[in-house]
């Protein structure tokens, strides 16, 4: 078990590797530092100093991977490639394009965005669950049929529109809950609208795919069995099928975990949390590259954690699997 | 003079997409094991509603998709118009001031205007066009009334005629499997006018004609009714800038469907080459692609699109000589969201194809020319790509109404199509700011909503048919 997660950790650096040449790819080759310099200064009417100037408050003055002024192994270091893309893999994300700390601030806009996610998670979890386990227990009647037929409706509408429609309807129509904004002294008020509709405008989706999921557990043996020993449908339901179902819904959220910390972009701008969906999203329409960088690198690391964490989740909900 | 005709990238790209589809059905026609799955699509009475649905958003679209230059000669080279543009020209060119309600006769704000006598009155100003045929506003009930009256009547004639030649169609076509009653439908032409209607005795493997027939009656009603009402009033009411917003949501099916197909087209030929050959020659070939699919999948797609698409913004405004006109530079930008969505994209589909690669590779009629000496470039053309195609199409149509859905959020981070591109995204995008206003502008995003809900629920709903059908672990389940 524990050679499978070093073998697996170990493979996962030349995955970060190849993400941060692509990023780095992406931000400084195609194009260079004079172009982000131009954009963020203004296209027309900007003169070369003020490029240059803007430029080394940065730390883009260096060469992109070779410097040859400097002598020694600094020829690698100190370059851009070295110094903004290689000091991610040490988690030092250095200071975003007007100088904010970006280490820092991740730090501390996670936790709002920590605080949507896991509740959406959970309700979502039991809810979703709970739906979908109603609509096998009325399979082939017509609660099923018109349920898939509201699930696959839900689906179809745009996550846009549960935010823009939710947000109308409680904080502007019912005055319920303010309709942005955050605070730390009384979050939950903030947090309750967002967490809603998050929840809300899963329920389409997941509880169709889980239902498929129960749908196929249903037919198994041990059900039939189960029954046969004169169990009562609910329990067969609730307890038995639940069980070896969990087994792709469990592993399926495992590998959701870590991206937890990243935040829901939308959602979380719409309702002015300072979270790190809003930051990404406040980085990109400010064109601000250090931050999109740091997110991307993040964002990978996290996911791989998720894989990890799957495989891991795997042999212990299901000792059938073996990790060789 | 014939006007110029005008091709944009994804003009072309959707229009050999058609080709390539009339091809693969003509192809699919002659082969029993690809037809049997569509018969069984086309025997489910939803996947017919849909489908019906889908092909009125497709024609539009396509119509939309034939560019060409108004203008006469060189020295004027005019505007830019679609095919659909000239059909609906009441509508482009009906623009008022600002905001207006639907079906209102005013503006929707009050405005200063200077009286005769020189003194000035906050009114709300009469619109230009909408209701502007109206001699007294209290019979625009009534003018509505009439006019949907008509458009209902012109419906329904269109319909017992297209209908009713369906019928005869359907029934003068000699059906071998019962003799008896060809016998007695012949001379009955009359009985079989709207025949249609009726739902066969056996509706278990028939076409369901009469859901064809009902979907085709709504949907005349709807289209010319609103043709109808359009030329009077402005339906869905005008935006900021006193834009048509029925126009605005007809323009913006091409965008959705433009990104709903092309994105997937761009990314098909990379992920099915890459999951075969991964999946068949398995070794250092599936390393390095399985490499290439983790990689590129850990970047959160949001992020990968945002990145390329700040990258592109930065290098058209380095190169705004290579693009001559707006339209030009926004179709180009369509283009690479498609293409940045299919690089996202492709890796989900790459990794099924290797895995049912792997199975089919062990099956004996490929071990069979591997033992003839048969090229392994043959036989992933010959064995292993037709066998996997099911999965490609189920991936395909079931992707279409997730990147419909897409493009609205990437409107929000200002990362999807150009400003300037007609696309749901952008009216919900700038709806948003209009639902602060007071009194509300809710015209816009309901507008958006209908549309885009329409079309990605008959997505949805005929892909639940078509996976369904193609699915061989379902097949037989019923």
């Amino acid at each position: 078990m524990m050679t499978y997660i070093i073998r697996r950790l170990l493979y996962a650096i030349p995955i970060l590797i190849g993400v941060n040449l692509i990023t780095f790819v992406l931000f400084f080759t195609v194009n260079t530092p004079d172009d982000m310099a131009r954009m963020h200064l203004g296209m027309k009417r900007v003169t070369p100093e003020a490029i240059e100037k803007w430029k080394s408050e940065r730390h883009y003055d260096k060469p992109l991977v070779y410097n040859n002024s400097v002598h020694g192994f600094a020829k690698l270091t100190d370059t851009i490639f070295a110094e903004k893309s290689l000091a991610l893999f040490a988690f030092r994300f250095g200071s975003s394009d007007n100088g904010r700390d970006i280490g820092h601030d991740i730090r501390q806009r996670m936790w709002p965005s920590l605080a949507i996610a896991v509740p959406v998670l959970i309700m979502g979890m039991l809810l979703y669950i709970t739906l979908s386990l109603l609509l096998v227990f009325f399979r082939a009647t017509y609660v099923d049929t018109w349920g898939v037929v509201l699930a696959v409706m839900m689906m179809s509408i745009s996550s846009m529109f549960y935010i823009i429609g939710g947000q109308f309807l409680i904080g502007k129509f019912l005055h319920l809950v303010p309709i942005s904004g955050f605070d730390t002294e009384d979050a939950w008020k903030f947090l309750v609208l967002p967490v809603i509709i998050g929840v809300v405008g899963g329920i389409g989706g997941t509880t169709r795919f889980y239902r498929t999921l129960f749908l196929e557990e249903i037919h198994r043996d041990y059900v039939r069995s189960a029954r046969a020993k004169g169990l009562s449908e609910m329990r067969v339901m609730f307890v038995h099928v639940l069980k070896n179902a969990m087994i792709p819904i469990l592993t399926g959220v495992v590998a959701a975990l870590p991206l937890l910390f990243m935040g829901s972009l939308v959602s979380e701008s719409f309702f002015g949390i300072p979270g790190l969906g809003s930051y990404t999203i406040d980085a990109i329409n400010s064109q601000d590259f250090a931050i999109v960088r740091a997110m991307v690198f993040l964002g990978s690391v996290l996911y791989i954690i998720g894989l990890i964490l799957t495989d891991i989740s795997y042999t212990i909900v299901d000792p059938r699997v073996r990790l060789q | 003079m014939m006007p110029e005709l005008l091709f944009l990238w994804t003009d072309l790209l959707l229009w050999l997409l058609v080709m390539l589809t009339l091809l693969f059905i003509r192809y699919a026609g002659k082969r029993r094991h690809l037809r049997e799955p569509w018969q069984r699509v086309f025997r489910s009475g939803m996947a017919v509603g849909a489908a019906v649905v889908l092909g009125v958003f497709i024609l539009i679209g396509l119509l939309d998709s034939i560019h060409f230059r108004s203008g006469d000669d060189a020295t004027n080279p005019g505007e830019v118009l679609s095919l659909f543009d000239t059909m609906v020209t009441p509508l482009r060119e009906q623009q008022e001031k600002s905001y207006s309600a639907p079906f209102a006769t005013t503006l929707y704000a009050r405005e200063m205007v200077m009286q005769e006598d020189g003194g000035t009155e906050r009114i709300y100003p009469q619109l230009k066009y909408g209701g502007a045929h109206l001699t007294d506003l209290g019979e625009k009930r009534w003018d509505i009334l009439l006019t949907t009256a008509i458009g209902v009547a012109q419906a329904i004639v269109l319909w017992l005629l297209v209908a009713g030649l369906l019928g005869l169609w359907r029934r003068s076509k000699p059906s071998p499997s019962s003799p008896r009653e060809r016998v007695r439908v012949r001379g009955e032409f009359a009985a079989h006018w709207l025949s249609v209607l009726r739902r066969s005795s056996d509706n278990t493997n028939r076409f369901p004609w009469h859901v064809l027939a009902w979907m085709l009656l709504i949907l005349f009603m709807l289209i010319l009714v609103s043709a109808n009402l359009s030329l009077k009033y402005h339906i869905l009411g005008t935006d900021k800038v006193g834009e048509d917003v029925f126009y605005q949501a007809l323009k913006s099916i091409r965008t959705g469907l433009v990104l709903g197909t092309l994105t997937t087209l761009v990314m098909l030929p990379a992920a099915i080459l890459m999951g075969v050959m991964a999946g068949y020659f398995r070794g250092w070939v599936d390393d390095v692609i399985q490499y290439l699919y983790t990689t590129l999948n850990s970047i959160p797609g949001v992020l990968l699109i945002a990145a390329s698409v700040l990258m592109l913004q930065v290098y058209m405004d380095n190169n705004a000589a290579d693009f001559s006109s707006t339209i030009e530079r926004a179709d180009m930008r369509l283009l690479f969201l498609c293409i940045i969505l299919g690089v996202t994209s492709w890796t989900g589909l790459c990794r099924m194809l290797r895995g049912e690669a792997l199975k089919i590779r062990e099956l004996d009629y490929v071990q069979a020319s591997q033992a003839f000496g048969v090229s392994s470039f043959r036989i992933m053309m010959r064995h292993l790509v037709p066998n996997v195609m099911h999965i490609v199409l189920i991936t395909v149509v079931l992707d279409f109404s997730g990147l419909v859905l897409a493009e609205a959020v990437l409107a929000y981070i200002n990362i999807g199509v150009d400003p300037s591109t007609n696309s749901w995204g952008n009216m919900i995008n700038s709806a948003r700011l209009e639902m602060a206003r007071e009194p509300i502008v809710w015209w816009s995003l309901s507008a958006a909503f209908v549309f885009m809900f329409a079309l990605v629920l008959a997505a949805n709903l005929f892909s639940d048919v078509v996976r369904d059908a193609f699915d061989p672990r379902l097949r037989g389940k019923g």
